[in-house]
């Protein structure tokens, strides 16, 4: 629609030009409408996590709208009856009116809350799909500790909403929570008393959370999103291996029309399928809790699914290491470890990784082209070790469903989870590594001798082959082009005057990480190993050479690779 | 058969032989599966009164005299409620011994479990089987049952009554399918590691309160689909299950090439 002389005539090509003429936004969309984008559907992992936050602000618009963020007590009259003539706080009073009265209302919390837990799975998934391919890798190192902040103020996001409702369970929760903050030495109860503005659950916890969950914790998002957004199109997108792409292009379509449409069409499909569960499955029905009362503990009280790691770590820890200092300091080990330094540990792991790999690495390149998992075993070994650990964790959060569902003890549970989160992850790293290295030399295997086809092949002399049909050059692409990392090689300790090196022990130390992480490799085929798999055996397939053709001619004979004998042959069979 | 065999080098066709490797198996194992025995007692035809069916029955464990043994405990004094509990709901005579006993479709007819519940009490004074009237939830107020039941029953049955973990293997079973005065009688009596709620705790208008308060949950949510009412463990998995495979589905469609 940009005009080269000619008035627009249509009436959007009169509204563009008028826009055009005073904000110049033209040369924007035309630059935008022509960003290519990579064609895979892991990346539209982050879109169900950006559209799903995008529902969330729509719906949690609507609740402000009849949520009453007090806790002073109101005796409530209405219905369902298991409630009527209960005392209660307002702001349970007014979830239960929101839920029963307001035309829509329980549907709207209910596409809240489960717009909230796939919020969460979909960061979850997509910073998996981050971490497995190694897109965190330069330029995107920043991006990526962007991305594990939105995670976190995702969590933050979700546990202040959890607590809004007043009732039972989400009252649980905060009590974990005062029981955590408490944990900290010297400074846990004058934190917690400052948090709940005295003993809790005082009066000012509820008002507290809902300024945070409405504004400070959605603005901090809003405003990341649009940084994680910004330093995306700043990059470009990362792409998969495949053949023509490198780390100097970008393979895929123009943003307009394709993606747009796609991109566009598929907010809906979010917005869909999320207002279908809401509509059709029950999510955190209050009612059934009733309204927070310190006293009662339902069993089976448990935090959303992204909270449950913690819940586990805390029914993992033995009880018993609580102690009292001298000068009677109470140090509850108990709590601090599981709920403090446990999720420290893993969100330090997060954070740090990408700096990590680089430093051990000690690459300075741009990396545009993903990696295929399996070429880096170690940063593939660790992603599944921490996913293991988090899963064992959220599953020990849940040892008393486990229990009851499939008849087992819940001591036996919790000690299995016990031993399993010191073993489970070691195991999962160890396994991943194996599968990836074997994977990796069933690739050598592919590239050097081809696929097998089944078909076998007697000659006249009596001799049976079974012919193999080469790669073709995309899937020999995908299989060679990566980097095998070799350890980190130092300068020794003492320079040539004989004189000891200052960083010296740092660089050994790097050094033995280093080791850890490319000690044990598979080397991607090189032109000369294939050409030489090509001319092994006395029955040549293919002639060898610094230049390699198998595509083109092939022949008859022995050997252990042979291609396909009625492929166009051009000359007779060489034996 | 050509097709097949050219086709078994398929990167797919791992997953198909797996699948009917599982098939197999299934169905292998369906067919000779044991089936469970369900020969009548063949003595309890023969017997009609309560001593007499609680002498074939139940004298093993509890003695000829119900006076009790090392293995079970003496049923003097525990009354006809506490008999009818555990008879009619099949807990009685018990299936094998475990953490606790378990519900099982129950071994005598009402007749039957009425005379032995008549024989139990006769031997001392104990809690009555209770009155249509006592526990007819119409009555009660669900309202002050859903207190009761939130500071007295929740913490081990769940907030809604659908069951809940207790130590070594023992559970507090889940409460819907269980008849009103089933209900009543448990809070009566106390079975296994249930504490007992006398009259005195709970007063017998509260205890038809709490059994007003169960017979609301057996319509289920006004939300939808309750996913057993187990809480955020239950609704994270089908978040993640339902949710995420449907979206992961639509990426994976809408990321395919058109071809």
């Amino acid at each position: 629609m940009s005009s080269n002389g000619n008035a627009p005539t249509t009436r959007a090509g009169k509204a563009a030009d008028y826009l055009d003429q005073r904000t110049s936004v033209g040369s924007a969309v035309k630059e935008f409408a022509r960003k290519v984008f990579p064609d895979h559907w892991s990346f539209l992992l982050g879109e169900i996590a950006l559209y799903s936050f995008i529902i969330l602000i729509i719906t949690g618009v609507f609740l402000t709208m009849f949520f009453v963020p007090s806790m002073a007590l109101v005796e409530y009259h209405g219905p369902p009856a298991t409630m009527d003539g209960q005392l209660m706080s307002d702001a349970f009073a007014s979830t239960l009116h929101t839920s029963f009265e307001v035309r829509g209302g329980l549907l709207m919390r209910q596409i809240h809350h489960w717009a909230a837990l796939i919020f969460m799975a979909a960061i979850v998934t997509h910073m998996m799909r981050v971490f497995f391919t190694g897109a965190f890798r330069k330029p995107r190192e920043l991006n990526w500790l962007v991305g594990t902040l939105l995670m976190i103020l995702g969590l933050l996001a979700g546990f202040s909403g959890y607590s809004l409702p007043d009732d039972v369970l989400s009252g649980n929760g905060l009590r974990i929570t005062d029981g955590v903050v408490k944990s900290i030495p010297l400074i846990g109860s004058y934190l917690s008393y400052f948090i709940f503005g005295g003993e809790f659950p005082g009066d000012d916890i509820i008002p507290r959370l809902f300024t945070v969950h409405i504004f400070l914790i959605p603005g901090l998002i809003l405003a990341l999103v649009a940084l994680h957004l910004f330093f995306v199109v700043l990059h470009k997108h990362t792409q998969y291996p495949g053949g023509g792409r490198t780390d100097k292009n970008v393979v895929g379509y123009p943003l307009f029309p394709v993606y747009t449409a796609k991109a566009g069409g598929f907010f809906f499909i979010v917005f869909g399928i999320l207002a279908l569960m809401g509509a059709t499955m029950a999510i955190n029905n209050v009612w059934s809790y009733g309204p927070f009362d310190p006293s009662p503990v339902s069993a089976g009280a448990q935090p959303d699914w992204y909270m449950l790691f913690l819940e586990g770590s805390l029914r993992l820890m033995p009880g018993g290491a609580e102690f009292v200092m001298w000068g009677d300091w109470t140090v509850s080990l108990n709590v601090l470890i599981p709920a403090v330094v446990v999720p420290g540990i893993l969100f330090t792991f997060l954070f740090v990784y990408p700096f990590l790999e680089a430093a051990v690495t000690k690459d300075k390149r741009e990396h545009h082209v993903l990696d295929r998992p399996r070429n880096v075993p170690v940063r593939t070994g660790l992603g599944v070790a921490f996913l293991t650990a988090f899963i064992i964790l959220a599953l020990a959060g849940s040892n008393d469903l486990i229990a009851t569902h499939f008849h087992m003890s819940i001591n036996t549970i919790t000690w299995v989870f016990r031993v399993l989160i010191f073993v489970g992850p070691w195991f999962g790293f160890w396994i991943t590594k194996r599968i990836c290295l074997g994977l990796q030399r069933k690739d050598r295997e592919l590239v050097l001798h081809g696929h097998e086809t089944g078909r076998i092949v007697r000659f006249a002399n009596g001799e049976y082959i079974e012919v193999h049909r080469p790669l073709d050059e995309q899937e020999r692409w995908l299989r060679v082009n990566y980097s095998a990392h070799t350890p980190l090689e130092v300068e020794p300790a003492t320079d040539s005057r004989g004189v000891r090196r200052k960083g010296y022990a740092q660089d050994k130390r790097m050094q033995r990480l280093s080791r850890f992480f490319y000690e044990d490799r598979i080397e991607p085929v090189t032109p000369a190993e294939l050409a030489a798999a090509h001319s092994h055996g006395e029955h040549d397939a293919i002639a060898g050479g610094e230049h390699v053709e198998i595509t083109s001619g092939a022949a008859v004979g022995g050997g252990r690779d042979l291609v396909e004998p009625d492929a166009e042959n051009d000359g007779p069979p060489r034996h | 058969m050509k097709a097949l065999a050219a086709r078994r080098h398929h990167r797919f066709a791992p997953v198909v032989l797996l699948l009917l490797a599982l098939l197999v198996t299934g169905g292998v194992y369906a067919a000779f599966a044991p089936t469970p025995a369900n020969a009548e007692t063949a003595s309890t035809e023969d017997i009609e009164t309560g001593q007499k069916l609680f002498q074939a029955n139940c004298a093993t464990c509890h003695g000829p005299n119900a006076e009790g043994s090392s293995t079970a405990p003496s049923l003097v004094g525990v009354g006809a409620a506490a008999v009818d509990f555990q008879v009619s709901t099949g807990r009685m005579p018990m299936q094998m011994n475990g953490p606790q006993a378990i519900a099982k479709p129950p071994q005598f007819d009402e007749e039957q479990t009425g005379q032995l519940a008549a024989y139990v009490a006769s031997l001392g004074a104990g809690p009555a089987i209770p009155t249509d009237e006592q526990v007819d939830a119409e009555l009660g107020d669900p309202s002050s049952g859903a207190s009761l039941f939130r500071t007295n029953c929740a913490m081990c049955h769940n907030a809604v009554g659908a069951g809940g973990a207790l130590s070594e293997g023992k559970f507090a079973p889940p409460l819907w399918d269980t008849s009103e005065r089933n209900i009543y009688q448990a809070m009566l009596t106390g079975p296994q590691s249930m504490p007992v709620f006398n009259d005195a705790t709970v007063t017998p208008e509260e205890k038809r309160d709490i059994i007003a308060y169960l017979d609301e949950q057996r319509d289920g949510s006004a939300g939808g689909l309750t996913l057993g009412s187990l809480g955020p463990v239950s609704e994270g998995l089908w978040a993640w299950i339902v949710g995420m495979g449907l979206l992961i589905g639509a990426a994976v469609w809408i990321g395919a090439k058109s071809s």
